[in-house]
C-alpha cells in the first residue's frame, strides 16, 4: 500500500514535465518550421515582385529584352543581352581561376602544409573573405587596372589574340578594364569562401579511410584524387557553387573594373556590364517608366540565372550520388 | 526557454522593422537632387543654419532622383541640372528657377599635353564620343591644333555610366553642334553611348581618365580645378577660343535671354557671345506653387534668398558662378507670381 502510494507519488510530476516538454518541443518545431517557410515565403514573394515590377519590360520587348544588345534610354529601347552575358562570362572566368586555386590551397592546407604554417595560411585566407568589395574595386581600378593594361593586356593581345577560333575573344585595346579584370578580381574574391568549405570538408574525412590508402601504397596525389574526392564530393561540388553564387551577384568590385558599357564585344579584354553593376548604377537616375521596368526585369533575369544555376549544381549532384551508388 | 523566446522575439521584431519612427525637428526643410549643387548646398546650409536656425537636410541622390523625389511629395525641394520643360512642370503643378552656374569641362590624359594646350570644337568633340575619331592625331584634331605635337594614340572614351545632368548637358550641347550625334545618339540625362567605358559620378569619369592612356572624359568644372584635372580649351559658336573659368560661364549667362525663358526654361549650352564657354550648365530648384506645407515652403524660399544674395562670395570660394543681379530680381519675382506661400 505505502508501496504502491510512493510509486504514484512522482508519476504525475513525471508526465507533467514530459507534458512539458512536449509543448516545449511542439512549439520550437513550430518556430522553426515558420523560420524556414519565412524564407521561402520571402524568396517567393521576391521573385515575383520583381516579376511583378518587370512584367512591362518584358510585355514591351517580349524575348528581344533577352535577345537584343541596345540599352536606349534616349529613344527607351531595353534589351539585355549585354548585362546577361558580362555577368556569365565574368562568373565564369571567375570560377575558371578560383576552383583549381582553392582546391590547391585546400589540399595543400588539409594534406601537405605543417601545422605551424597551415594556421596562419588558412587564417589569412580567412580574412580575404573579411574584405569589404569595395576595397576590392578601388584596389581594382588604381593598382591591377594598370598592371592588366600595361603588362597582361598586350601580351594576350599579341598571343592569344592572334589564333584562328579563339583569337576574338583575347584581341583588343589594352585598357586593362573590361571583363577579364573583372573575373580575375571576382577568382579573388571567391576564392575564401570556395577554399574554406574544401578545407573544411577535407579535414573531415576519417583518418583511418586516409591512412589505409596510405598504407596500401598510394600517393599523396593518389589519396587525394581517389579518398579525399569521392568521399567529399557532394560538399566540394557545393562550395564551388555557392562562390559561383556569390560571383553572379557581385556589384561594387565589378562596376569599377568592368567598364559599364553597354556595347555588345565578344572580347574579354573589352568594356562590358553586368546585372547587377548595371542595376547599381542606373536605377536612381532612371527617368522613365520603362527604364525603371527594364532594370526590374534585369533583376528578376539575375534571379532566374542565379536559380537556374543552382538547380543545375542540384542536378549534377544527384546525378553523381547515382553514379557513384552503381 | 523564456529568455531566448524573448530575445528571438526582439530579433523578429528589429528584422521585420519595428522600430520607433525618429521624431521631426522643427525648422527644417528638405530637398534632394543634384550631386552637382551638392558642395555649395551643403556649405550654405551651414552658414544659413547659424544665422536662421533653419536646418536644410539635402540628399544628393542624383538630378534624375530628385525630379522623382519633389514629384512623389516626398521633400520640400528638388534640385536637377535639367531644366523640365514647361509643359512637364504646369502637368506636376511644379515651378522652377535657376540657383548656380558652372561648366562641363573635356579632360583628357594625353602624354605631353598639359592643361589648357589642347583646343577642341564641338564637332570634333562629337566625333570623338561617336567613335569616328579614334586616335588623337587625326586631322581633325591636328587642324584645331596647329603647333602642337599630337602622338598617335588610341582615343579611350569615358562617360558617366549612371543617369546625369552634367551628361544631359554634355550631350545637349553635341546634340546642338553635330546632326549626326542628334541623328544617332540625342539627348538625355543618360543614352545609349556608342563607344568607351562608364564611370560612375565624376570621380568615376575622373578616376578612368586619370588611369587610361590616351583617354577623354568629362566633368563638372569644380571637380576640375579641386583635382587638377588636364582641362581642354575649346572653340565657342562665335569661334573664338575660350578656356572654361567663371568669367566665360558669366558671358554664356550674360548672352542667355532669361528674362524671356517661361519658367526659366533654357539650356545655355552653345551660347552666342564671344567669350561664353559653349558647355556652361545651371542647376535648377523645382518646388510646388501649391506647396502641401506653405510654412516649409517659405522657410525654403527664405533660404534660397539667402543663397543668391547673401551666398553669392561663398559660391564663388567653391567655383561655382553665381547669377548676376538683375537675373536675380527676376527669380525673386517669379517666386513672389509663381509659389504660394500663404
Amino acid at each position: 500500500m505505502s508501496a504502491a502510494v510512493q510509486q504514484t507519488v512522482p508519476l504525475p510530476a513525471a508526465r507533467r514535465r514530459r507534458a512539458g516538454a512536449r509543448v516545449g518541443d511542439t512549439v520550437f518545431g513550430a518556430l522553426a518550421r515558420a523560420a524556414a517557410l519565412l524564407v521561402l515565403v520571402l524568396l517567393g514573394l521576391t521573385a515575383l515582385s520583381m516579376l511583378w515590377g518587370g512584367w512591362p519590360a518584358f510585355r514591351t520587348f517580349g524575348w528581344h529584352f533577352f535577345a537584343g544588345t541596345e540599352w536606349d534610354p534616349v529613344t527607351r529601347r531595353f534589351a539585355a543581352l549585354v548585362p546577361i552575358y558580362g555577368t556569365l562570362v565574368t562568373s565564369a572566368i571567375a570560377m575558371v581561376i578560383a576552383v583549381p586555386v582553392s582546391f590547391g590551397i585546400a589540399v595543400f592546407l588539409t594534406e601537405v602544409a605543417p601545422r605551424w604554417l597551415a594556421g596562419p595560411v588558412a587564417a589569412a585566407i580567412e580574412l580575404l573573405a573579411g574584405v569589404p568589395s569595395i576595397i576590392y574595386g578601388m584596389w581594382g581600378l588604381f593598382v591591377f587596372v594598370p598592371f592588366m593594361a600595361d603588362h597582361v593586356d598586350p601580351w594576350i593581345d599579341a598571343s592569344l589574340g592572334t589564333l584562328p577560333l579563339i583569337g576574338p575573344l583575347f584581341s583588343g585595346p589594352p585598357l586593362g578594364i573590361g571583363m577579364l579584370t573583372a573575373g580575375i578580381i571576382l577568382a579573388i574574391m571567391v576564392v575564401p569562401f570556395v577554399s574554406a568549405v574544401m578545407r573544411d570538408v577535407f579535414a573531415l574525412v576519417p583518418p583511418p579511410l586516409r591512412e589505409s590508402a596510405f598504407a596500401l601504397g598510394a600517393t599523396r596525389w593518389e589519396v587525394v584524387r581517389r579518398v579525399v574526392l569521392p568521399y567529399t564530393r557532394t560538399a566540394v561540388v557545393g562550395g564551388i557553387f555557392l562562390g559561383l553564387g556569390r560571383a553572379l551577384g557581385e556589384t561594387m568590385a565589378v562596376t569599377f573594373v568592368l567598364g559599364n558599357a553597354h556595347d555588345f564585344a565578344i572580347s574579354l579584354l573589352a568594356p562590358g556590364n553586368s546585372i547587377a553593376a548595371a542595376i547599381a548604377n542606373e536605377f536612381t537616375e532612371a527617368d522613365s517608366d520603362i527604364y525603371r521596368q527594364s532594370l526590374i526585369a534585369l533583376g528578376f533575369v539575375l534571379f532566374i540565372v542565379t536559380f537556374a544555376v543552382l538547380a543545375v549544381a542540384k542536378l549534377m549532384l544527384l546525378r553523381l550520388a547515382r553514379q557513384a551508388g552503381r | 526557454m523564456k529568455l531566448s523566446l524573448g530575445l528571438l522575439a526582439i530579433a523578429v521584431a528589429g528584422a521585420i522593422g519595428v522600430a520607433p519612427v525618429a521624431a521631426r525637428a522643427q525648422q527644417q526643410i528638405t530637398g534632394a537632387g543634384s550631386t552637382f549643387v551638392y558642395p555649395v548646398l551643403a556649405k550654405w546650409s551651414a552658414d544659413y543654419a547659424r544665422k536662421a536656425k533653419v536646418q536644410i537636410n539635402y540628399q544628393s541622390i542624383g538630378s534624375g532622383g530628385g525630379i522623382a523625389q519633389i514629384k512623389a511629395g516626398t521633400v520640400d525641394f528638388g534640385a536637377s541640372d535639367k531644366p523640365l520643360t514647361p509643359d512637364e512642370l504646369s502637368a506636376a503643378g511644379l515651378a522652377q528657377f535657376p540657383l548656380v552656374i558652372g561648366g562641363v569641362v573635356p579632360v583628357v590624359n594625353i602624354a605631353g599635353i598639359a592643361a589648357g594646350s589642347l583646343t577642341l570644337d564641338g564637332r570634333a568633340l562629337a566625333d570623338i564620343f561617336l567613335g569616328k575619331v579614334k586616335t588623337w592625331n587625326d586631322p581633325e584634331i591636328a587642324g584645331l591644333n596647329p603647333g602642337v605635337k599630337l602622338p598617335d594614340q588610341r582615343i579611350s572614351v569615358v562617360h558617366r555610366s549612371d543617369g546625369s545632368g552634367t551628361t544631359f548637358n554634355f550631350v545637349n550641347y553635341l546634340s546642338k553642334v553635330s546632326p549626326e550625334w542628334k541623328a544617332k545618339v540625342g539627348e538625355g540625362t543618360s543614352v545609349a553611348w556608342p563607344t568607351g567605358v562608364g564611370g560612375k559620378g565624376n570621380e568615376g569619369v575622373a578616376a578612368y581618365v586619370e588611369r587610361l592612356k590616351g583617354a577623354i572624359g568629362y566633368v563638372e568644372y569644380a571637380y576640375v580645378i579641386q583635382n587638377k584635372m588636364t582641362w581642354t580649351a575649346m572653340k565657342n559658336a562665335a569661334g573664338a577660343v575660350v578656356k572654361p573659368s567663371a568669367q566665360s560661364f558669366q558671358a554664356a549667362a550674360a548672352s542667355a535671354d532669361w528674362a524671356h525663358a517661361k519658367d526659366f526654361y533654357l539650356v545655355m549650352t552653345d551660347a552666342p557671345g564671344q567669350d561664353a564657354y559653349p558647355i556652361a550648365a545651371t542647376s535648377f530648384i523645382l518646388m510646388y506653387k501649391q506647396p502641401k506645407d506653405a510654412a516649409r515652403a517659405k522657410l525654403a524660399l527664405d533660404f534660397f534668398r539667402y543663397a543668391l544674395e547673401e551666398g553669392q562670395a561663398t559660391a564663388q570660394s567653391l567655383d561655382y558662378v553665381p547669377f548676376p543681379d538683375s537675373v536675380v530680381r527676376q527669380i525673386e519675382d517669379y517666386w513672389h507670381a509663381n509659389i504660394h506661400t500663404k
